[in-house]
């Protein structure tokens, strides 16, 4: 009979490397799908050949292309990551190219009438954008962004590609040591439902938050 | 008597192979109280967006309160204005839209607020003291800490001429505002606006299609026609007496639409 606990503590810590991974991930994509979303609408066209520039590259390419750029090509540039800061590097910027274009959505959909009554009150462009534009459009990303995160996580195992031990990785190490399929591997399932589970509540949280008065209803 | 506060000269804007206005000119005295009717898509509230920089003019020259609007003095010449030049000329006008264009986002003090905290650097207490004072004066202070969506059509225009109002403008302009509104609520709306013109010297342009309040409210009346000034005049002048056919043709129609003069 086999001990389990020790196993299933195993697939634990890896599930600590999957949740830094999408914590530290996010946390870049966010910051890369600002800079780039708002770089899409920018005036000047440099820095909007730029974001679009990265955004095409990193959704054209495959993420395993892009880790193992980070991960093994870096390294002749000079630079060269740890595990965990490639993969955070490479689903960051990854995820992060999706999430510019979210960010650009809602950035445009907030419409003429808005930023007509910001110029009529002789607010700059950047004050426009972050105490008009930007909390409006925020709500519009949520959603989008939501899907993102979870996506992010379930992209987290590609890192095992690189040697880092990520609840996917340890799963596998659970199963070519005690034989057994079905354990590893349900129990990763249902931890990876879990964090996405907590990723939605968190966002929906965040959601009525951030939409609250807008529709008129006091609170 | 005083020099205008705006003159338009020779203004043409177009619209791709468009031309909306073409070589219109005229001047706003201090203090005014200006009405411009016509028929849509006479160019009327390209006037007024042009005068708010919300569109660019395609040839002529703008001078707003001494200083050219588009333009600005350069190695004796002028060339066109920078953002800074803009910012500083937008201070001097305030707009209020046919659609409020409210934030939605922020409470109704917050509305107000906003720009005089950002754009003058007031200080929270005094940007809230005045903004009370001028929702006191458009009848709303105590929907202060509601939210636009929370307000009829009417109670949001209000709140934004007190928006316009609180960054002190020289010139105000009105583009059809009370065109959104449930006729009911029209009203309210001309009230605060005919307290402002009685209570404040304030150069004031006005699009509408009330021609009532037109007459009463406006010193001066101009009627636009495909992007020209086909007639001007006192109120009594242009609506008792119009003296262009298409003038008389345009009044008799907005007559029969049930519009009281």
């Amino acid at each position: 009979m086999t001990d389990w606990s020790g196993y299933i503590g195993l697939i634990l810590q890896g599930a600590l490397v999957t949740l830094q991974l999408t914590v530290m991930g996010s946390a870049l994509a966010l910051v890369m799908a600002f800079v780039a979303g708002l770089g899409r609408v920018s005036r000047f066209i440099a820095v909007r050949a730029l974001a679009t520039t990265y955004i095409e590259f990193f959704r054209g390419t495959s993420i395993f292309v892009q880790l193992f750029w980070v991960y093994f090509v870096l390294p002749f540039a000079g630079v060269t990551l740890s595990p965990l800061q490639a993969g955070v590097l490479a689903l960051g910027l990854n995820v992060g190219a999706y999430g510019a274009e979210v960010v650009r959505g809602a950035v445009k959909a907030i419409g003429r009438e808005q930023r007509e009554a910001c110029i009529a009150l002789n607010l700059t462009r950047g004050q426009a954008m972050r105490h008009v534009i930007l909390p409006q459009a925020l709500p519009l990303m949520l959603p989008t962004f939501c899907n993102n995160a979870i996506e992010l996580l379930k992209g987290t195992a590609v890192v095992s590609l690189i040697s880092l031990t990520d609840m996917t990785f340890q799963a596998q190490v659970v199963r070519a040591q005690t034989g057994n399929t079905l354990i590893p591997f349900a129990t990763i399932l249902v931890l990876y439902f879990l964090m996405a589970l907590a990723i939605s509540t968190a966002m929906r949280w965040l959601e009525r938050r951030v939409t609250r008065g807008l529709d008129g209803v006091r609170t | 008597m005083a020099a205008p506060i705006i003159r338009i000269d020779n203004i043409v804007k177009r619209y791709g192979p468009l031309t909306v206005l073409d070589g219109l000119s005229m001047e706003v005295l201090p203090g005014e109280k200006l009405a411009l009717i016509g028929p849509s898509g006479s160019g009327k509230t390209t006037i007024l967006r042009i005068l708010m920089t919300l569109e660019t003019i395609s040839d002529g020259h703008i001078e707003v309160d001494g200083d050219q609007l588009y333009h600005m003095p350069k190695n004796g010449g002028l060339v066109p204005a920078d953002d800074r030049h803009l910012h500083r000329m937008r201070e001097k006008i305030g707009m209020v839209f046919q659609h409020f264009n409210l934030f939605p986002h922020k409470c109704v003090l917050d509305n107000v607020t906003l720009a005089p905290m950002l754009t003058k650097g007031v200080a929270k207490a005094a940007a809230e003291k005045r903004a009370m004072e001028l929702l006191d004066m458009v009848g709303l202070a105590d929907k202060a800490k509601n939210m636009p969506a929370q307000l009829s059509g009417g109670q949001k225009q209000r709140v934004a001429i007190a928006r316009a109002l609180a960054l002190s403008p020289k010139i105000m302009l009105f583009d059809e505002v009370t065109s959104a509104l449930d006729p009911e609520l029209v009203e309210e709306v001309l009230n605060v606006m005919r307290k402002l013109a009685s209570e404040t010297d304030m150069t004031m342009l006005l699009v509408t299609h009330e021609m009532g309040f037109a007459h009463d409210f406006a010193d001066r009346i101009l009627f636009f026609d495909r992007g020209r000034i086909v007639e001007e005049g006192k109120p009594d002048e242009i609506f008792r007496n119009p003296r262009q056919e298409r003038t008389q043709t345009f009044l008799r129609k907005i007559i029969a639409a049930g519009h009281r003069v």
